[in-house]
């Protein structure tokens, strides 16, 4: 399999701040890779660097044997964590998957029947069909989540950015998601995907690194967390489990 | 009866008055969709003020007012978009500074001359009924450019606008996007200046695009009610203003403030009863 990301020695500040030093990193096609780390420790940092939104201080990062801007408009599809938008904003779900088209279409081209059927299809694939003509701020955390990751799709991207997209999201949307992702992962894509959760860490990643400025581990999931490198960091996992438990609940209540 | 409806229409000054009217009022409410949906109300009153040293600068050079006017509102424009980059300042900060700064040097230029005839008053408060030939075709000449550069980037303007970050990770140029519309904001504000003025200029850009957004949550609606409403108001106060005797800029911020009230109220009534909005 050919390589999709490949980071070398990649130093990012912020302000002066250290961000990230120093990080390698390589990602094959049809892989998933996992990031974990406490708040704070870049990992959101990591993933801006190589959608290209960020210029590194140092080292290089290459997508596709190119630097990230550099490559053909649609090529890295990013999925923030949600609150990043105005859900006020005049969209209902299918404006907003639709933008996914966006940057593959050119000007004054209208929207072609292959444009409406890889949309369709997306909503399809994260089970968001029935909610196309809801607008946006009428969704849960896991419904705009999945709003989110169908735009990526419908994209068409040869690069999965996935930023904590399980964040804030219930038991059953996660393992929809886990399967879904794994399914591209199955055809091809390379996903790089930041989480807070362990628990599934085995079940998501073909690889595992534990980032906090500097990365402190990498390999398979399972050896990984055995190696007790994210020892500090469990505790951040746990008091965040909590958290998401509560989390959980409000967005049962909104479903 | 038909011959007083149509009185206005007799003198070729009012004639050009009601054309600078049309374009500029749906001009305005079009861009404006994307100052409000952006959140830049304020962008419409700074680029206007800031114009201001334009016209002193042009005045003192012997220069047409409008190009001066042009010249600094686009500079001030993307200064307000490089400032907000590079300082890492809000949008909003950075305009205040900037179009503090340029009115400022627009007073304190014109203060220095010990006697000047530049009409304040026409620019301040917009003087639609001095509208001549020459600026009619200015005004159509950049309005139809304007228009044409908005239909050219719809889509990379309107993912910008949403989600700028993901837009630009997907590979579309939201820096340069977000210049474009800057620039062309800068224009717009100045195709306005003779019709509604310095003053009141950010009212076309902000009420028809929030009257709309009272009225639809989908965006190409958002986008033809606001040119619509921006359209209608900007005639009808124009010819209001002809039988009450009034400043016709004016007459036209009324109107489509008035408008604004009463899509919001009825927005109220509607949602009490909308089988759409129930929340689940």
């Amino acid at each position: 399999m050919a390589i999709a990301v490949r980071a070398r020695d990649l130093t990012v500040r912020y302000d002066g701040v250290l961000a990230l030093d120093r990080v390698n990193l390589t990602l094959d096609e049809g892989q998933a890779l996992g990031i974990v780390g406490p708040n704070g420790s870049g990992k959101s940092t990591l993933l801006k660097a190589v959608a290209g939104l960020i210029a590194p201080a140092g080292g290089s990062i290459h997508v596709f044997d190119g630097a990230p801007r550099s490559q053909p408009p649609g090529s890295i599809a990013y999925v923030p964590q949600v609150e990043a938008v105005d859900w006020s904003f005049p969209a209902n779900v299918y404006d907003v998957v639709a933008m996914g088209r966006f940057p593959r279409m050119r000007a004054l081209s209208p929207f072609s029947k292959h444009d409406r059927e890889v949309v369709d299809a997306a909503l399809e694939a994260l089970h968001i069909g029935d909610l196309r003509n809801r607008h946006i701020s009428q969704l849960s955390g896991g419904q705009q989540q999945r709003a989110f990751i169908a735009r990526a799709i419908a994209q068409e991207p040869r690069l999965l950015l996935l930023d904590e997209p399980t964040t804030g999201v219930d038991a059953a949307t996660e393992e929809a998601l886990r399967e879904f992702v794994r399914g591209l992962v199955a055809h091809g894509m390379p996903v790089l995907m930041t989480t807070h959760d362990l628990e599934r860490a085995t079940e998501w990643f073909d690889r595992l690194m534990v980032v906090d400025r500097r990365v402190l581990a990498e390999g398979a999931p399972a050896t990984v967390l055995e190696s007790g490198a994210y020892a500090g960091i469990r505790e951040h996992a746990h008091t965040h489990g909590h958290l998401r438990t509560d989390a959980i609940q409000e967005h049962a209540e909104h479903d | 009866m038909i011959d007083a409806l149509l009185a206005p229409f007799q003198y070729e000054f009012m004639q050009r008055a009601f054309v600078a009217a049309l374009v500029v009022g749906t001009l305005c409410s079009t861009i404006g969709t994307y100052v409000v949906l952006r959140k830049l109300s304020f962008i419409g009153d700074g680029i206007a003020h800031a114009s201001f040293a334009g016209i002193v600068i042009a005045y003192l050079r012997g220069m047409d007012y409008y190009v001066g006017a042009a010249i600094v509102a686009v500079l001030t424009a993307l200064g307000i978009g490089y400032v907000t980059r590079r300082a890492k300042v809000s949008l909003d900060t950075a305009i205040g500074v900037l179009f503090t700064g340029a009115f400022a040097l627009g007073v304190f230029l014109m203060s220095r001359l010990p006697t000047y005839n530049i009409d304040l008053q026409g620019f301040l408060f917009g003087n639609i009924l001095a509208v001549s030939r020459a600026d009619i075709v200015l005004i159509l000449v950049l309005a139809a450019l304007v228009f044409a550069v908005l239909i050219l980037i719809y889509r990379p303007l309107l993912y910008a606008s949403f989600d700028p970050v993901v837009a630009e990770a997907s590979g579309i140029p939201v820096p340069l996007i977000d210049y474009v519309l800057l620039v062309l904001l800068a224009l717009t504000v100045v195709i306005s200046l003779e019709a509604v003025g310095i003053v009141l200029v950010a009212a076309l850009l902000v009420t028809p695009a929030a009257t709309a957004y009272q009225l639809t949550r989908r965006f190409r609606r958002m986008l033809a009610l606001s040119a619509l409403i921006g359209a209608i108001c900007a005639v009808a106060g124009l010819y209001a203003s002809y039988y009450l005797h009034a400043a016709s800029g004016a007459t036209i911020v009324l109107l489509v403030t008035l408008v604004f009230f009463m899509a919001m109220v009825s927005k109220r009534y509607r949602v009490v009863g909308s089988p759409g909005r129930t929340t689940e």
